[in-house]
């Protein structure tokens, strides 16, 4: 985009962050963490004041309603905690993250069986009413050579927090898209831990357009070689909303894929969006290829895109390892061209805007939740008159 | 019959807060039917009288007017000057990532037209003119000039002209950089579009090989911001065999690459 704020593509080894991603602590033990106090390098960007004491042992005084739409063939099960399956992607490395362990009453299993190719599978997620705090798991298995798609529809109002497991199994193809259309008062914090076995490949999309504040974290590790992970992004922050996204993809396993491509819009005075990329390549993981790319498009003044890649890297040996994150204003010369075929400028913007986020959606295999996107982004323009 | 006048045009950048004046009091004035080359050296200040006219924001009109069909261009938004009958084919097409040609194409035919074109008759309308420039109908699901060669461009900018079918069209250094089967190519669909209905060109050059392609009826040179010669097609063999030395002080060859 034209206008620059600020912009870098670089090769391998450029960004080295202060203390190794490695190194972060990791806990089921919610008092293990200490309280974060705003400081600390994971909590600085997330305004603490408005998560409703998530942080800090919020007790939950409400629930939130989880449907699953499913073939028969799927596997859909509510367990208690003590369920072994339950955890076995990552583990929580943040306090809220730990919270939520700590606190859900019950879980959702949906199990992909062995080689099924089932249907879209749809699991609603209501939050738990305005006022409320709730706690919630999910884990979504698709066993070996299994190939589906599931998409994660969250709405309605309330604070919640929750963990989110994808284990991808080997020769296993998971598309996920999980969508957080939360209503204005909406506080959401979650931690996707996809787990990819052997030549298996996810491809993990986010779409944030609703709620007060979330903060999405996603985790890939892999178990095996040839793992395949997707991560994809899309957000657009209003006046006043919080969207922050933190990847993380640990590659500890040699010859593995990763490709991150988060994109942003913000419009309004105090929209703010975080992007921390963080990708760790270790000593073993050799002939890894992987790549990360945000962007963010300002429509109007007041808004604030923070973008932080961070790429580490402990072995030479790999295939390939980039980055590149810019956040601009719009183009004119974009503008100025379709304008000058005609199309009236608010049209044109609105074009540019489709345009930006094209590559995300267009990959989002689910027709009708793709056009349900499109409209809600057109609605999000047509709010702001840009 | 479309006029357009352009009168004692002024027009300036501003660059480190430094005004400059690129234009210095143009004066011209292209009826329907007539095509005139407007040549000159680089950095006369063609392209600025293009984009100037076509409504660039870089550029601003500190004095003159312009003029179409009596209108005041000037006082019309880009789009606006577009809707009117103005086109201006660039030197430098923007990319436009994630909009598809087809998707731009419809839209700015709808724009132009004041109503969306009936579907099927569109399809058949646009295939055809990309048949006959030569372009892949691949081209169509992909995003605006995104990765296009420049010639894949040109040919893109002359599809554009002849689906809008302007009353004046100007065509900013659209032979450069193509090779002499695009030119060709090109050139043709320039044709087609004249031979369409009452239209003008305003063909800006640097080169006279275009003109082997696309018969002027008036060559002008320009040169230091303004006109300094008109005459007919024969200034154009001056030109070829001369260059513009005479007009600037300096040799600079005005005939093909």
């Amino acid at each position: 985009m034209a206008e620059l704020v600020k912009e870098h593509s670089h090769g391998a080894g450029a960004v080295v962050p202060a203390s190794s991603r490695a190194a972060q602590f990791a806990s089921f033990d919610v008092d293990a963490f200490e309280v974060p106090g705003g400081r600390e390098e994971i909590w600085r960007f997330t305004p603490l004041k408005r998560l409703r004491g998530l942080h800090s042992g919020a007790a939950a005084d409400g629930a939130v309603t989880v449907s699953v739409e499913a073939a028969d063939e799927v596997k859909v099960e509510t367990v208690q905690r003590g369920d072994a399956r339950l955890g076995t992607a990552g583990t929580p490395d943040d306090r809220i993250a730990a919270q939520a362990w700590s606190s859900f009453v019950d879980a959702t299993v949906v199990t992909i069986p062995k080689e099924a190719r089932p249907d879209t599978i749809f699991v609603k997620v209501a939050g738990p009413g305005a006022g409320k705090v709730a706690y919630g798991h999910l884990q979504v298995r698709a066993e070996q050579f299994a190939e589906a798609v599931v998409v994660v529809d969250h709405s309605g109002s309330g604070t919640y927090a929750d963990n989110v497991e994808f284990i991808v199994g080997d020769g296993a193809r998971l598309t996920v898209v999980s969508v957080q259309d939360w209503a204005d008062d909406a506080v959401h914090v979650s931690s996707h831990h996809n787990k990819l076995g052997r030549d298996s490949t996810l491809r993990h999309t986010t779409i944030t357009l609703g709620g007060d504040v979330v903060r999405l974290s996603p985790t890939v590790t892999y178990t095996e070689r040839g793992g395949d992970a997707e991560m994809l992004g899309l957000y657009f922050a209003d006046a006043g909303q919080h969207f922050e996204n933190r990847t993380f993809v640990d590659h500890a396993v040699p010859n593995c894929k990763s490709n991150v491509v988060y994109k942003g819009a913000l419009q309004g005075e105090g929209a703010h969006t975080v992007w921390i990329g963080d990708v760790l390549i270790r000593a073993a993981a050799e002939g890894t290829e992987t790549f990360e790319l945000n962007r963010n498009l300002i429509l109007t003044d007041g808004a604030r895109a923070d973008s932080v890649p961070n790429l580490e890297i402990e072995t030479g040996e790999i295939v390939s390892a980039g980055h590149a994150s810019a956040t601009g204003r719009f183009d004119d010369e974009q503008l100025f061209y379709l304008q000058a075929r005609g199309i009236p400028e608010e049209q044109a913007r609105r074009l540019v805007v489709r345009g930006f986020f094209h590559e995300i959606l267009v990959k989002i295999g689910v027709p009708e939740l793709r056009e349900r996107l499109e409209a809600a982004i057109e609605a999000e323009l047509e709010a702001v008159g840009a | 019959m479309a006029t357009l006048e352009i009168k004692d045009l002024h027009v300036s950048v501003t660059a480190d807060e430094v005004e400059k004046e690129i234009l210095s009091g143009v004066n011209l004035t292209i009826n329907a039917g007539e095509t005139h080359a407007i040549m000159g050296p680089n950095g006369s200040g063609k392209s600025t009288l293009s984009y100037a006219i076509a409504g660039h924001p870089k550029y601003t009109v500190t004095s003159g007017q312009v003029l179409l069909d009596g209108e005041d261009v000037l006082e019309m938004s880009v789009d606006e000057r577009a809707r009117a009958g103005l086109f201006l084919a660039m030197q430098y097409p923007v990319e436009v990532p994630g909009v598809s040609m087809s998707n731009f194409l419809r839209t700015a035919a709808t724009a132009v037209r004041g109503e969306a074109p009936k579907l099927r008759t569109w399809v058949k309308e646009v295939k055809t003119a990309m048949s006959d420039l030569d372009i892949d109908p691949a081209f169509a699901e992909r995003s605006v000039n995104e990765g296009f060669s420049g010639g894949e461009k040109k040919r893109h900018e002359i599809l554009q002209l002849g689906l809008l079918q302007p009353k004046i069209a100007i065509l900013d250094e659209t032979d450069s950089g193509l090779d002499v089967d695009a030119l060709r190519v090109v050139s043709e669909g320039v044709n087609r579009y004249r031979a369409s209905g009452e239209v003008g060109v305003m063909l800006i050059t640097h080169y006279t090989r275009i003109l082997n392609y696309i018969k002027p009826d008036f060559v002008h040179v320009f040169a230091g911001g303004k006109i300094v010669e008109s005459g007919g097609p024969e200034l154009a063999d001056q030109l070829e065999s001369e260059g513009y030395v005479r007009f600037t002080g300096k040799r600079e060859e005005a005939v093909a690459q």
